[in-house]
């Protein structure tokens, strides 16, 4: 059960605060640290699938500076089975997400809070919840040299005190699955 | 004669990619780009008359460029992985060039007098 506060986020306005568990029903929320990418995606979506590696390994290379990364699946798992909460877990279990907790956001209120588009969509957050970043991991989910550019360098500048540059991108991806 | 087909569903952002790959595997063979068959499935039940498996979906004379095994009919961004393993919305342009050239091949097999069809 998704827990909802504040409105539609877009760059420098505050994002919405949620609660919301992991495959194995431990509870995130947003903020803390020095910066927190709330990154949407999912199991079945190609463009998710063939980012994934770049945003698992920004959360390895930016955890010790107390970057935070939450991935959300908010997709509607009665049309689209492979984005079940097993299917989730079975992802987490064969070691897709190491160190980056995946959440399920079965009512969708957290993907409807957030205006979220696409897997992926992502928002990157500074220590105060405000929307520094939003939009692709990086230009072209066909080539993997591009090593998700705009998200790090969005967070080089967070954890810097700057602004990033670009502040927002045109997120890229797959529908999110709403329920009809 | 062959026959090139795209069949996409507008939900899913590829099929521009996907076209435009096509086409150029299409010139680089001596057939014409421009007569890509395109169709929009618009439905689930479109989908599953269609046997469309996800978006974009390439067929060179009713065959699949690539084999969609057992996926189900739906509308959904097609999962394709490139010949190196990566994932990509769209098909690897090296199997959609051997698609077009067996059925090439085949045309002109069948086209030169006393080709065996055993």
């Amino acid at each position: 059960m998704a827990t909802i506060e504040d409105a539609a986020p877009a760059v420098g306005r505050t994002a919405p605060d949620f609660s919301l568990p992991d495959t194995e029903g431990t509870v995130h929320e947003p903020g803390g640290g020095a910066a927190t990418v709330v990154v949407f995606t999912c199991n079945h979506c190609p463009y998710a699938l063939a980012w994934h590696a770049r945003i698992v390994a920004v959360a390895g290379d930016y955890a010790d500076r107390g970057v935070r990364v939450l991935a959300i699946n908010s997709n509607d798992a009665a049309r689209y089975p492979d984005d079940s909460l097993e299917a989730m877990r079975a992802r987490v279990q064969s070691g897709d997400f190491e160190g980056v907790p995946y959440l399920s956001d079965a009512s969708q209120q957290v993907a409807h809070a957030y205006d979220a588009k696409t897997t992926p969509d992502v928002f990157v957050l500074d220590p105060d919840r405000v929307v520094r970043y939003r939009g692709a991991v990086d230009a072209d989910q066909d080539n993997p040299s591009l090593n998700a550019a705009w998200l790090r360098s969005a967070l080089d500048a967070v954890l810097a005190g700057r602004n990033p540059e670009p502040a927002e991108t045109a997120p890229v991806g797959c529908t999110i699955k709403w329920r009809r | 004669m062959v026959r090139v087909e795209l069949l996409f569903w507008a939900g899913c952002p590829s099929h521009p990619q996907a076209l435009a790959d096509l086409r150029t595997r299409m010139a680089l063979l001596g057939l014409d780009p421009d007569r890509v068959e395109i169709r929009e499935i618009g439905s689930e039940s479109e989908a599953e008359s269609e046997r469309f498996v996800g978006s974009p979906t390439i067929r060179v004379n009713g065959a699949d460029v690539v084999d969609p095994a057992d996926r189900p009919a739906a509308l959904t961004c097609r999962v394709y992985h490139r010949r190196d393993g990566r994932v990509s919305p769209t098909p690897d342009p090296a199997d959609v060039h051997d698609a077009l050239m067996a059925a090439l091949a085949a045309a002109t097999g069948a086209a030169q007098p006393g080709t065996s069809r055993s």
